[in-house]
């Protein structure tokens, strides 16, 4: 029997998922039903956009308003949802490569927009659904079934590279890291304004098996050994912070919203 | 009636030449005639040679665009060079007077005006040159009505402009009316 | 409007006239060349009227923005030429298979690649039919002239409504772009069709599942309060994912279905000078409005010529072409392309009468006097 918490956010009827065994991407949209939760949310008004990719399976399961769109179009659908209905609460499950990649350019100017809708990025550092490609997250010198002699390409920061775009509210965690990812997406929710979580995740079969990663279990440890919260990061020296992954808020700012702003010019001509 | 009349402004771009080819399409509606305006255009947005086009017809326009013209505007040395083939035998130039051109024998009248130089020194800015010139076809063509043409051009002008603008009226009426 | 009102009017903003008429509520759109001013123009109305108006980050933003529009319940277009219409074609077939409803704009230029971004062409016809990857229902109309524009953009939002899908509008540089003499009707005149939405009440609401009596399945909004997922994937009548290839087949054969079965409300065509005619000028768009001026000389020279004009171009006008075959032994088509549409009179006519070809892809448009010559050529 599933808990009340699935059986309350999630189509039921429509499990099992299908992620492999030991993908972290269930913990990911376990946290986003949680923070749901946890906000109170009228369900009858969120709206889950996705791309394409393992991560974008997420709407399917999710017992909301759901788009399941084209690959990395999610956010240029959800900004089409947001503009025309703003009392929609508007958010958009995504992958690495769907989110940076292919849809990188609709990233940054719905960053530069400010309009309100939270991103999260289930984050696991190759193209899973096609058979573990390298993706715009993969570190160099690792291995993908197209970077068979190492990726020879700099990875993103998807954080960072949202929060120069102009994302009001920008942060980090892990699919160990649990609770605090919960706390991390609830705070990106109820942000007026284009939020965005990269959530880091964890592909066994395609990432962790080419990389050497171990099980599932060691893939999730990894995550806590390697973590260092934003807070932290000044106090550390350049040598410390190798290979780490910073977790934690990287930014978080009020400025006026996209929808707010056009609202009051469709005031401006009302009677 | 109005017969099919197919008019051809030509000059550079930024010298109101669509704008001319608008009103004189919304003035031949206003008399409850038929009307298309048309152009072609280049990449530019200013400079290049730019032409805006005018059919008017008491009956249905199916071609809208023109072929032959029976009256070719021309306020530059190169829209003179490039259009002035496709005037028709017995159509009429207005030719802006500053442009100097060889015409020689030729099968079309000729109107030389001083367009430019009347919106510069009389009416007193450059811009009002398309103005100046559709008073000029009014009066040589009767193709629409004064007021009809008056009330097109003050429908697309600003207000501050209106008074600038009947003046280019006038003095256009009044540069054709020397010639004829 | 409360009278009717007589106006000189661009192309571009009739379409925009139209579509506010018809209840656009939303405009997605991305700047080219010829067809900005219908983005300019709902940039400044749409807030006028409580619609929104988005300059998006690209082509494929516009149309996915227009299409996530629709799903809230706004009637939504978006407006592009032949370089952007390439970009939207995923997200086209997209709307197509999750069937919903928009209407996107290609105003014509010269192509291919970026081309002669100012000139006319008609060279989309075929981009219009298999631009998009996979069988698909096609809707394209055709309008020539500014006033056409108007009520064809109109039409066009009432068959998307109708048939839950995208409708294309296949302008011109020269529609587009000239202005001419157009009578706007008082609303009250205008047909409007809305979308057929679920009954409040209906617990049972499938997505995908269309009721009896039903041409499509009827569609919620999101927030509305119903259960329902869209995607891009094959799905089944709830709207979820399936691979079932029964499931497939059915959904497939549904979606082409209500197009193919109701191709008498949507084709639509103009003949003139049909009657007694032996040789028939098939054109569209603005080379119709040449082939008019053609056909009238030829009559006046005794030639038995008419004009059938498509205002319909997907789905092509099989049937009322057939008729014609009765009498009509030759067939001009003539289009500004290298040969398109011509490839779809030839399938219909089937050797029952001689096809002949008169294109052009030089950007300019094609001339009466060429199409009366080539008229008095193959009689």
């Amino acid at each position: 029997m599933p808990s009340q918490l699935v059986r309350d956010n999630l189509r039921t009827n429509k499990l099992p998922h299908i992620w492999c065994a030991g993908c972290s991407n269930g913990i990911a949209m376990r946290a986003i039903s949680q923070a749901i939760e946890n906000l109170g949310f009228d369900k009858k008004k969120v709206c889950i956009v996705s791309g394409i990719g393992c991560s974008s399976r997420t709407s399917g399961y999710m017992n909301y308003n759901t788009l399941h769109t084209t690959h990395g179009r999610a956010i240029a659908f959800a900004t089409g949802v947001k503009l025309a209905n703003p009392n929609l609460k508007v958010m958009v499950v995504t992958g690495d490569g769907d989110c940076s990649a292919i849809g990188g350019n609709h990233l940054i100017h719905a960053a530069r927009r400010n309009i309100d809708i939270t991103t999260i990025v289930f984050n696991n550092n190759i193209y899973g659904m096609t058979g573990g490609q390298f993706s715009p997250t993969t570190p160099m010198e690792n291995y993908g079934t197209t970077a068979p002699y190492g990726n020879m390409e700099k990875p993103f920061d998807i954080c960072n590279l949202a929060a120069a775009a102009g994302a009001t509210y920008v942060a980090r965690g892990t699919t160990y890291h649990v609770n605090p990812l919960v706390k991390l997406l609830e705070k990106a929710m109820i942000k007026k304004g284009f939020a965005l979580v990269d959530v880091m995740s964890t592909c066994p079969t395609y990432y962790g098996r080419k990389n050497k990663k171990g099980t599932p279990a060691k893939m999730l440890k990894y995550f806590k050994d390697n973590t260092i919260d934003t807070k932290r990061v000044e106090k550390l020296s350049k040598e410390q912070l190798e290979n780490k992954i910073i977790i934690g808020e990287f930014k978080n700012t009020d400025e006026l919203e996209f929808t707010d702003k056009y609202l009051e010019l469709i005031k401006g001509w009302e009677g | 009636m109005t017969k099919r009349t197919e008019i051809r402004l030509s000059g550079s771009g930024g010298q109101g030449l669509i704008l001319a080819g608008i009103i004189l399409a919304d003035a031949a509606i206003s008399e409850d005639k038929n009307a298309v305006q048309s152009q072609s255009y280049g990449p530019e947005a200013r400079g290049g040679a730019s032409k805006a086009e005018v059919i008017i017809d008491s009956n249905e326009i199916d071609f809208p665009k023109v072929g032959k013209a029976d009256l070719l505007l021309v306020l530059t040395k190169e829209s003179y060079t490039k259009y002035i083939s496709s005037l028709k035998t017995n159509g009429t130039l207005i030719i802006d007077s500053a442009i100097d051109i060889d015409c020689g024998k030729s099968s079309f009248k000729i109107v030389k005006l001083p367009i430019t130089d009347t919106a510069i020194n009389r009416v007193g800015k450059s811009i009002v040159a398309n103005i100046v010139a559709l008073g000029a076809i009014q009066e040589i063509t009767g193709i629409v009505d004064k007021s009809s043409l008056e009330e097109a051009v003050l429908k697309r002008v600003p207000k501050a402009m209106i008074g600038l603008n009947k003046k280019a009226l006038e003095e256009g009426y009044n540069l054709a009316v020397k010639t004829s | 409007m409360k009278v009717k009102q007589i106006k000189l009017m661009q192309g571009n903003e009739a379409c925009v006239e139209g579509a506010l008429a018809a209840g656009m509520k939303f405009f997605g759109g991305y700047p080219i060349t010829p067809s900005t001013e219908i983005s300019e123009i709902s940039a400044l109305k749409l807030p006028r009227v409580g619609g929104k108006f988005i300059q998006m980050e690209d082509e494929i933003a516009g149309i996915a923005a227009t299409i996530g529009a629709s799903l809230t319940g706004l009637k939504s277009m978006t407006a592009t030429s032949g370089p952007g219409f390439s970009l939207k074609q995923e997200n086209i077939g997209y709307a197509m298979l999750a069937e919903i409803p928009c209407v996107i704009v290609d105003v014509q230029r010269g192509g291919p690649s970026t081309g002669m971004p100012t000139a006319p062409s008609q060279s989309d016809i075929m981009q219009a039919k298999w631009g998009t990857h996979g069988d698909h229902p096609v809707i394209a109309l055709s309008p020539n002239s500014v006033s056409e524009t108007f009520h064809l953009t109109i039409r066009a939002f009432n068959l998307a409504e109708k048939y839950r899908t995208p409708v294309f509008l296949m302008l011109d540089e020269v529609v587009a772009h000239m202005r001419e003499k157009i009578e706007i009707p008082v609303a009250s005149e205008l047909e409007i069709f809305d979308r057929v939405r679920p009954e409040e009440n209906d617990t049972k609401y499938m997505a995908y599942k269309v009721p009896a009596n039903h041409l499509v399945p009827p569609m919620a909004s999101f927030g509305d309060g119903f259960d329902f997922h869209v995607t891009g994937l094959m799905h089944d009548e709830f709207g979820f994912p399936s691979n079932d290839t029964d499931n497939a087949e059915k959904l497939m054969n549904r979606i082409m279905n209500k197009v193919n079965d109701n191709i008498n409300d949507i084709v639509d065509y103009e003949e003139s000078f049909i009657k007694d005619a032996t040789t028939i000028v098939l054109a569209y768009g603005i080379t119709a409005r040449s082939a008019i001026n053609a056909v009238k000389t030829a009559r006046e020279r005794g030639h038995k010529v008419g004009l059938f004009r498509p205002t319909t171009i997907w789905p092509s006008p099989e049937k009322q072409i057939k008729k014609l075959l009765k009498n009509v032994k030759k067939i001009i088509v003539a289009e500004l392309n290298l040969g398109q549409y011509v490839l779809e009179i030839e399938r219909i006519v089937a050797g029952q009468a001689e096809v002949f070809f008169l294109g052009k892809a030089n950007g300019e448009i094609i001339t009466p006097t060429e199409i009366l010559t080539k008229i008095e050529e193959v009689i």
